[in-house]
C-alpha cells in the first residue's frame, strides 16, 4: 500500500487514518430487486488482481467517504475523490 | 524409494549418492479424467486422495510456480480443531484426526507435534465465549479444556498475567492442537501423490478454462491446451482470478496475511499460544524460531506483502503478552494472499457448471484444514456429492442464507 491517500480535503495523509469499506463499483439494488441482484450486491466481489476502485473513509480526518482507485498488486493509489461528488456525477 | 530407518542408515553409509528424486517432473498429457488448479497443499492433498481413496489416478496438478511455493509454504504451521459452530467443528476435527495418521499414511515426517493450543481470555465474557467454544467441541467429541490462571502460569510463566487493560485470567487448552512442518506437508503428499501416478506439473500456469455446451472440456495454460473430463480449482488467494475464467464470481476478497519468524532460541514456549486481547498467535519452531502472526493487513491485496503498521501492531501485541519478546530479533517476514470468504469459512462446492468443482475460501486458516480439505475436494469430484463433514461448505449457502459466520462480523470479509 502507498503510505499515502491524498485526501481531497485534506491532503496527502498516512494511509492509517483511513479505513476501507470495500468494493465501490456495485450499486445498490432496489429494494424490490430480485434475490439474485440482492446476493450479488451483498456477497460476490470482482475481487481484481490489478486496478480496483473502493471506498475508503478518511476516519483520522475529514470522515469523508472517499472512492480511492488503486492497484491490489501494485499498492499504488491512482486516483482519490470525494464520494458524494462521485454518486452526483462528478469525476472519479 | 519408501523411507525408513534402514534407508536412512543404507544412505548415509552410501555417502547420500543413492537417493532419487522424490517426484517426477512429466510433460503434460493432451488429456486428464480430473486436472487440479494448483499445486499448493490443498490441490496436492485432493489429487493424492482422489488416487489413494477414490480410485482416479489419471490425474494432473498444475501449478504456475513451484509445488508449495504459495501458502502452504509460507504460514504459522498451527493445527487444531477448536470451532465454535456445527458447520466448522466436524470438518476440522476430521482434519485433526487425519493429521494425527498422516505420518504413517504418507511414509513422509511432516513433524506433527501436539504440543497444545491455549486461547487466552482476559475478562469474564473472554471466558463465557470460551466456555461455550468448548462446549461446541464438545457436542462434537473433542477434548476442550478450561484452564484457570494459576493453571496457565505453570504452563506460561512467562506471560504478563498482570498487564492493566488485559490481564490473563485463564485460557482454553485444546491438548491435540499443535503444529506441523509445513513444506513438509506439501512435499509429502506431493510425493505420495506422484507414487500413485499423478502427473505434477510446474511452471504451468492456467490462463483460460474452455467450455462446450456448458461443461468444461479442458484448460489453457502456458504449456499449452489440456483436456480433462472435471475441473477443480484449488487456487486460494488467487481463487477469483482463476474462477473469472469461467465467469464465475465468488463471495470472496483477496487479502493480505503477515507472518514472521524471530532468530533462533533454545526452547521456551512450548505451547501454540492465542492471545484473546488482540489476534496474536505464536509457536516456537523446531529449529528455535519464535513464528507469530497478527489480523490481516485489512485491505485488498494481491501484493504478497505487508505493510509496516501492522507489522508494528503485531509486535507490539506481542510485547504485550509476553514482554520477553521485546529482545528477540525478527529475522524474516512474508506476506500470503488470502482467499477472505464473505463469512469466514470455507467452500468446498460444485457450481453452477456440471464438471466444475471449486476448493476456495479458506482465510487465514487452510493449514489446518489441508488433509480434510484434499480427503472432501476429492470425495466431492469423485462421488459428485459432498463429503458429511465439508456438507455446510456449498457455494450456494450465501444465496440460501445458511452462513457458517464463526465471527458473527457479516458480509465484510477484512473483518473475518
Amino acid at each position: 500500500m502507498a503510505s499515502l491517500i491524498s485526501c481531497p480535503h485534506c491532503g496527502p495523509r498516512p494511509k492509517e487514518e483511513f479505513a476501507v469499506r470495500g468494493d465501490a463499483t456495485l450499486l445498490r439494488p432496489a429494494p424490490e430487486a430480485s434475490d439474485e441482484a440482492w446476493h450479488a450486491y451483498v456477497y460476490l466481489r470482482a475481487n481484481p488482481r490489478g486496478v480496483h476502485v473502493e471506498h475508503w473513509q478518511h476516519v483520522g480526518g475529514c470522515r469523508r467517504f472517499l472512492v480511492v482507485e488503486r492497484n491490489t498488486l501494485t499498492h499504488d493509489v491512482l486516483s482519490v475523490a470525494d464520494a458524494a461528488e462521485v454518486a452526483q456525477g462528478g469525476a472519479a | 524409494m519408501r523411507y525408513s530407518a534402514l534407508s536412512l542408515l543404507k544412505n548415509a553409509l552410501g555417502r547420500n549418492l543413492g537417493w532419487s528424486p522424490v517426484w517426477r517432473e512429466p510433460e503434460p498429457k493432451p488429456h486428464y479424467d480430473v486436472v487440479i488448479v494448483g499445486g499448493g497443499g490443498h490441490g496436492l492433498a485432493t489429487a493424492y486422495y482422489l488416487a489413494k481413496a477414490f480410485g482416479v489416478t489419471n490425474i494432473a496438478v498444475l501449478e504456475k510456480g513451484y509445488l508449495g511455493s504459495g501458502n502452504v509454504g509460507r504460514n504459522t504451521t498451527i493445527v487444531r480443531s477448536n470451532y465454535l459452530l456445527p458447520g466448522n467443528e466436524p470438518f476440522y476435527e476430521f482434519s485433526m484426526k487425519l493429521w494425527e495418521g498422516l505420518e504413517r499414511e504418507l511414509n513422509y515426517n511432516v513433524m506433527l507435534s501436539q504440543r497444545g493450543v491455549m486461547i487466552l481470555y482476559h475478562s469474564d465474557s473472554e471466558r463465557d465465549a470460551l466456555i461455550r467454544r468448548g462446549n461446541g467441541m464438545w457436542m462434537e467429541g473433542v477434548e476442550a479444556e478450561l484452564v484457570d490462571r494459576e493453571g496457565v502460569r505453570r504452563m506460561m510463566p512467562f506471560l504478563n498475567f498482570d498487564h492493566a487493560r488485559f490481564p490473563i485470567l485463564g485460557g482454553l487448552l485444546q491438548k491435540r492442537g499443535g503444529t506441523a512442518r509445513h513444506d513438509a506437508v506439501a512435499w509429502g503428499y506431493a510425493r505420495g501423490a506422484d507414487r500413485l501416478g499423478v502427473d505434477l506439473i510446474q511452471n504451468c500456469a492456467v490462463t483460460g478454462i474452455r467450455r462446450e455446451a456448458g461443461r468444461v472440456v479442458g484448460v489453457e495454460t502456458t504449456r499449452g491446451f489440456i483436456g480433462c473430463g472435471r475441473l477443480g480449482l484449488a487456487a486460494a488467494g488467487h481463487s477469483s482470478e482463476v474462477a473469472r475464467m469461467a465467469d464465475l464470481a465468488l463471495p470472496i476478497e483477496s487479502h493480505v496475511l503477515q507472518a514472521f519468524v524471530t532468530e533462533g532460541l533454545k526452547p521456551c514456549i512450548d505451547h501454540v499460544i492465542i492471545y484473546g486481547a488482540g489476534h496474536f498467535y505464536i509457536s516456537q519452531s523446531d529449529k528455535g524460531g519464535l513464528v507469530f502472526g497478527g489480523e490481516i493487513d485489512g485491505f485488498g491485496s494481491y501484493a504478497q506483502r505487508g505493510n509496516l503498521a501492522t507489522a508494528e501492531h503485531v509486535m507490539e501485541e506481542g510485547v504485550a503478552m509476553i514482554p520477553g519478546l521485546s529482545r528477540v530479533k525478527v529475522l524474516r517476514a512474508w506476506g500470503g494472499v488470502m482467499d477472505m470468504s464473505m463469512d469466514g469459512s470455507p467452500i468446498i462446492s460444485r457450481t453452477s457448471i456440471d464438471n466444475l468443482y471449486l476448493n476456495a475460501g479458506w482465510c487465514y486458516g487452510g493449514f489446518k484444514a489441508t488433509p480434510a480439505s484434499g480427503f472432501c475436494f476429492a470425495h466431492l469430484i469423485a462421488k459428485g456429492e459432498p463429503h458429511p463433514a465439508a456438507r455446510f461448505f456449498r457455494l450456494d449457502r450465501f444465496e440460501r442464507g445458511h452462513l457458517i459466520d464463526e465471527a458473527g462480523a457479516g458480509p465484510q470479509p477484512n473483518l473475518h
